[in-house]
């Protein structure tokens, strides 16, 4: 098991039609590191992200996860029930949120863990508790969604991924929609995240969260790619010209 | 001759009995559409097409043909083919699905309008379809058709004045049995209105208060 990555993606391609978003991709990330995706607009960065939860299924590739095939070829009923099964161990957090407006922010995190795990509602309080102190909004518990900040729901979001116990944690640009002085908040949770050794593979705009935080960085530009090491040499030392080119833009901003 | 309405408080209890009637059918009629609407919706959406096409006929049946006939069919007719419903069943049903039919056409559009992002974020923490449907699609589209699903149920009170025609003794047909022995049909006409009035504003404060709760929510 050991020399077996964590998450593997192997081979993984999808296209759109005649557009080809991924192009033979290939990706390990051992448990416990930071992986930071960049890259300019429709370069596939996101489309790979959403590729290992099977929110958008890979044309042709394979994606593991800690020694299991993500998106095995399956019957449509068995194939449903699976992928349902692993993505209890993928968390994932939107640019958008994506939190349950009808629902307060205990149930938000409470959903999925008395649904799908069977806790009872004692539980499932005391967890959304610990999950919400951990993210700094304990206060916040019996509110609903629209009273909150955008910095604020993006940490009940995470915090509502977290409560599932994830394995691995998968950002799609959490920042983006955020205000600029709202960005930091969000940045320092997912700093505390990887103090505690998640598992995380974030796509992001933001050249200094990803120099801080990840271990390693991947430059992807029309679904290659491009570059891949550790931040100190993508950003301080980028062998490919198309890199350079995408990091002179983005740090001039 | 001149209108007298002392003699409606000798027929209070008549037409109090009428609006309970009323009040019933409104009740009874109003959650059959209100879930009916919602199984429709759910199955012209999301049916396998041996459910779909034979629900669009049912549809185009109700919403295409006058209510009162088909309170008739389902009163009378089916008795033909032994089913012989009591007349309040008969009205409830007959109704109830009438105004399922319009209430499934807001709840798809509704259904339709979630956000993405709500089945995603439901599905990537580990729900089905089927229980992202039901948590979170369903509820979300329930409250935003609550003002439009208000007005069909507005709509809904005032036509159960058609049951009368299969012999419900609500309101419309209590002021009638009162008419007919006193013969003052402008007077219990007139108190029958002004109840229909009055079931019509606590159901509207019933409405606004639901919306007010949601409201509070957004």
């Amino acid at each position: 098991m050991s020399d077996t990555p964590f998450v593997d993606i192997r081979h993984a391609a999808k296209s759109f039609g005649a557009l080809e978003v991924l192009k033979d991709i290939n990706l390990t990330v051992e448990r416990g590191q930071i992986v930071a995706i960049i890259g300019p607009s429709g370069s596939g960065k996101s489309t790979l992200l959403r590729a290992i939860n099977e929110l958008d299924p890979l044309t042709s590739g394979e994606v593991w996860l800690e020694g299991v095939q993500i998106n095995k070829k399956l019957p449509h009923r068995q194939y449903e029930k699976h992928v349902n099964q692993v993505r209890q161990d993928i968390g994932m957090v939107f640019q958008h949120f994506n939190l349950f407006p009808h629902l307060s922010v205990r149930d938000n995190i409470t959903l999925a863990p008395k649904m799908l795990k069977g806790m009872s509602t004692a539980d499932a309080n005391k967890l959304a508790e610990e999950q919400l102190a951990n993210v700094g909004l304990s206060d916040k518990i019996d509110v609903f969604p629209s009273r909150l900040s955008g910095g604020q729901k993006q940490r009940v979001a995470i915090a509502r991924a977290l409560a599932m116990k994830p394995k691995v944690m998968l950002f799609d640009e959490a920042t983006s929609a955020l205000d600029p002085e709202l960005v930091e908040e969000v940045n320092l949770v997912m700093k505390k995240l990887a103090e505690q050794h998640m598992t995380m593979i974030i796509v992001t705009h933001e050249m200094d969260f990803a120099a801080s935080v990840c271990d390693r960085v991947l430059f992807m530009d029309q679904g290659v790619v491009v570059e891949e090491g550790p931040p100190s040499v993508i950003f301080q030392n980028p062998k490919e010209e198309r890199t350079k080119n995408f990091l002179r833009k983005h740090l001039s901003r | 001759m001149g209108l007298d309405f002392t003699v409606i408080p000798e027929y209070f209890d008549v037409l109090l009995l009428g609006m309970a009637w009323t009040v019933a059918i409104t009740i009874g009629a109003g959650l059959l559409s209100f879930f009916g609407g919602i199984v429709f919706g759910v199955i012209a959406l999301y049916g396998h097409w041996t459910i779909r096409l034979p629900f669009r006929l049912f549809a185009w049946l109700f919403m295409g043909t006058p209510l009162l006939l088909q309170l008739f069919l389902i009163y009378f007719g089916l008795i033909q083919i032994g089913i012989d419903l009591p007349a309040f069943v008969a009205g409830v049903i007959g109704l109830g699905l009438h105004f399922a039919v319009y209430n499934s056409e807001l709840i798809q559009a509704s259904i339709l309008a979630v956000d993405k992002g709500q089945y995603e974020g439901a599905r990537t923490l580990g729900l089905s379809s089927g229980q992202t449907l039901r948590r979170i699609v369903i509820p979300q589209a329930v409250q935003a058709v609550v003002p439009p699903m208000g007005n069909n149920m507005i709509a809904l009170l005032k036509d159960s004045a058609l049951v009368s025609v299969i012999g419900v003794a609500e309101l419309t047909l209590a002021s009638q049995q009162a008419i007919s022995r006193t013969y003052r049909p402008f007077e219990f006409y007139i108190a029958a209105a002004a109840c229909y009035y009055v079931i019509n504003l606590c159901l509207e404060a019933v409405l606004r208060r639901l919306e007010r709760r949601i409201a509070a929510q957004r």
